[in-house]
């Protein structure tokens, strides 16, 4: 299935995103700021998930004349998120033209049960995860690039790293298993074993693998970075800030030179108020969106 | 060996990494300016040129990239093709100008429009790149060559329009040879060092 032109060209598009960062605009005028900051792409909606955390309600699709606003505004690639399982948002998206779908925790899922069939699709889709399992779960049902979760609108990178670092481990572990081995790996990580058996081979997922949730400062960019993330979204962290577009331009910086603390220092020199933070682990499991999806 | 240095500050270059070391040259990440000085040829891979351009500024890469550019061979490819050009349209973006081109940004579309096609090697390429098989040229929102000057050659043509073309020591393709197996872009391109 990987090896399908089709899906090349989805993960292709994931590859020329690397090292990058995916800015969240919800109007053109946040897009263009973004893109003259060096955002490698945007993702476009309704509001970003600080504010839907705060004000709650059922969050949707973005309305189409902000998604088309943002698509005429900006060069860059245009990512749009659709309700887990909501899979007439993804064809209206899909129609509409836009270059990536998230299939989002952010938004209030639409299905409790089933994610959406992302094979069916010619638009390439992004799909976060908690763990090994949830990854290769949404791979195996058309994903081309992967994001760890994180707890999106907290501005609290805890989470970005708990679920990188469970990934990353739980990948380190396949490699040195025996293939006799693997098929149990595949009943407990309730994953499809031939994507099992992918990662034991290879040591890494079989599309890129970026970070999300959390994300607030250039040194929590380069954190991630350094844990394996190849890309980065930013979701509140960015106009949530007293200082959006020196914060984007800074955070670019970061996920460039995550290996570099001289050019960190830089990057992280004369920055306003980052957004406010929550703790995480005094939310109540209600409010979590990171327990969205299965 | 060869050392070729991959400009690394966004983009697909541990894709190119790969590419150079399969084609028997040694590979080097290059972020800074300093980078540039244990190199034999450059490339520039795909990804964002607004957002290569934006940090090449930031980081005061533009001058330095050029001059090298001017002296020893450089191969871009999608995004590296859009810096190489000497003319940017779609919108208008800076450029180093160092090949003879115009080259119109995101020219078949969106992503939807983005494909996969096998290419018939033009004469003169068939014997350089060697072997008879066409290259897979996979071409992820594309940029298209609309000019090209006297000095530069075209190596292959997809629907008319080059997408692969080469002038003096640089070699620019609109599409993604290092998202393939077939690694003789790379080979050809080592040769040029």
């Amino acid at each position: 299935m990987f090896l399908d032109d089709a899906f090349r060209l989805k993960a292709g598009l994931a590859e020329m995103l690397k090292g990058g960062v995916i800015m969240d605009v919800t109007n053109a005028e946040q897009a263009l700021i973004a893109e003259k900051a060096g955002a490698a792409a945007v993702m476009a909606l309704e509001r970003v998930p600080a504010d839907i955390r705060k004000e709650g309600g059922v969050a949707r699709m973005a309305p189409i004349r902000k998604i088309r606003e943002i698509m005429q505004a900006v060069s860059i690639p245009v990512m749009a998120k659709a309700r887990i399982g909501h899979f007439m948002e993804a064809r209206i998206l899909e129609a509409l033209e836009v270059d990536y779908i998230d299939e989002s925790e952010v938004l209030t899922p639409a299905d409790e049960e089933h994610h959406i069939d992302k094979r069916a699709f010619k638009v390439p889709f992004v799909c976060g995860a908690r763990n090994l399992g949830e990854a290769l779960r949404r791979i195996g049902e058309g994903a081309a690039m992967i994001r760890t979760k994180g707890e999106a609108g907290s501005g609290n990178i805890v989470e970005a790293v708990r679920h990188m670092r469970t990934i990353q481990k739980e990948m380190k572990q396949l490699t040195v298993l025996g293939k006799e081995e693997l098929m149990a790996e595949a009943k407990r990580h309730q994953a499809p074993f031939e994507l099992v058996e992918y990662v034991a081979a290879h040591g890494k997922l079989p599309v890129p693998n970026f970070s999300a949730g959390g994300i607030a400062t250039p040194a929590d960019a380069a954190l991630v970075m350094q844990l394996g993330a190849e890309a980065v979204f930013v979701g509140s962290g960015i106009f949530k800030s007293e200082d959006p577009e020196a914060r984007a331009r800074a955070i670019v910086k970061a996920a460039t030179y995550y290996n570099d603390p001289a050019k960190l220092l830089e990057a992280s020199e004369e920055l306003g108020m980052a957004m406010p933070g929550l703790d995480v682990s005094k939310l109540a499991e209600s409010e979590l969106l990171q327990t969205r999806g299965w | 060996m060869k050392t070729v240095g991959i400009l690394a500050l966004q983009g697909d270059f541990e894709a190119h990494r790969k590419a150079v070391e399969a084609a028997g040259g040694r590979a080097v990440e290059v972020r800074t300016a300093a980078g540039l000085d244990q190199i034999g040829g450059l490339i520039l891979p795909g990804g964002e040129s607004t957002t290569m351009l934006r940090l090449i500024h930031a980081e005061g890469l533009f001058e330095p990239l050029q001059r090298f550019g001017r002296g020893r061979p450089v191969f871009g490819t999608c995004a590296g093709a859009i810096l190489l050009a000497s003319r940017v349209t779609h919108p208008e973006q800076e450029s180093f100008g160092l090949m003879d081109i115009e080259v119109e940004r995101n020219g078949y579309g969106r992503q939807l429009d983005s494909r996969v096609v096998r290419l018939p090697l033009e004469d003169g390429l068939r014997e350089r790149a060697g072997g008879d098989d066409g290259l897979e040229a996979v071409f992820i929102r594309a940029p298209i060559i609309r000019e090209t000057g006297a000095g530069v050659r075209v190596l292959a043509r997809y629907l008319g329009d080059p997408v692969l073309v080469e002038q003096g020591l640089h070699l620019a393709a609109t599409f993604h040879p290092e998202l393939t197996r077939d690694h003789r872009l790379h080979r050809l391109f080592l040769a040029k060092i």
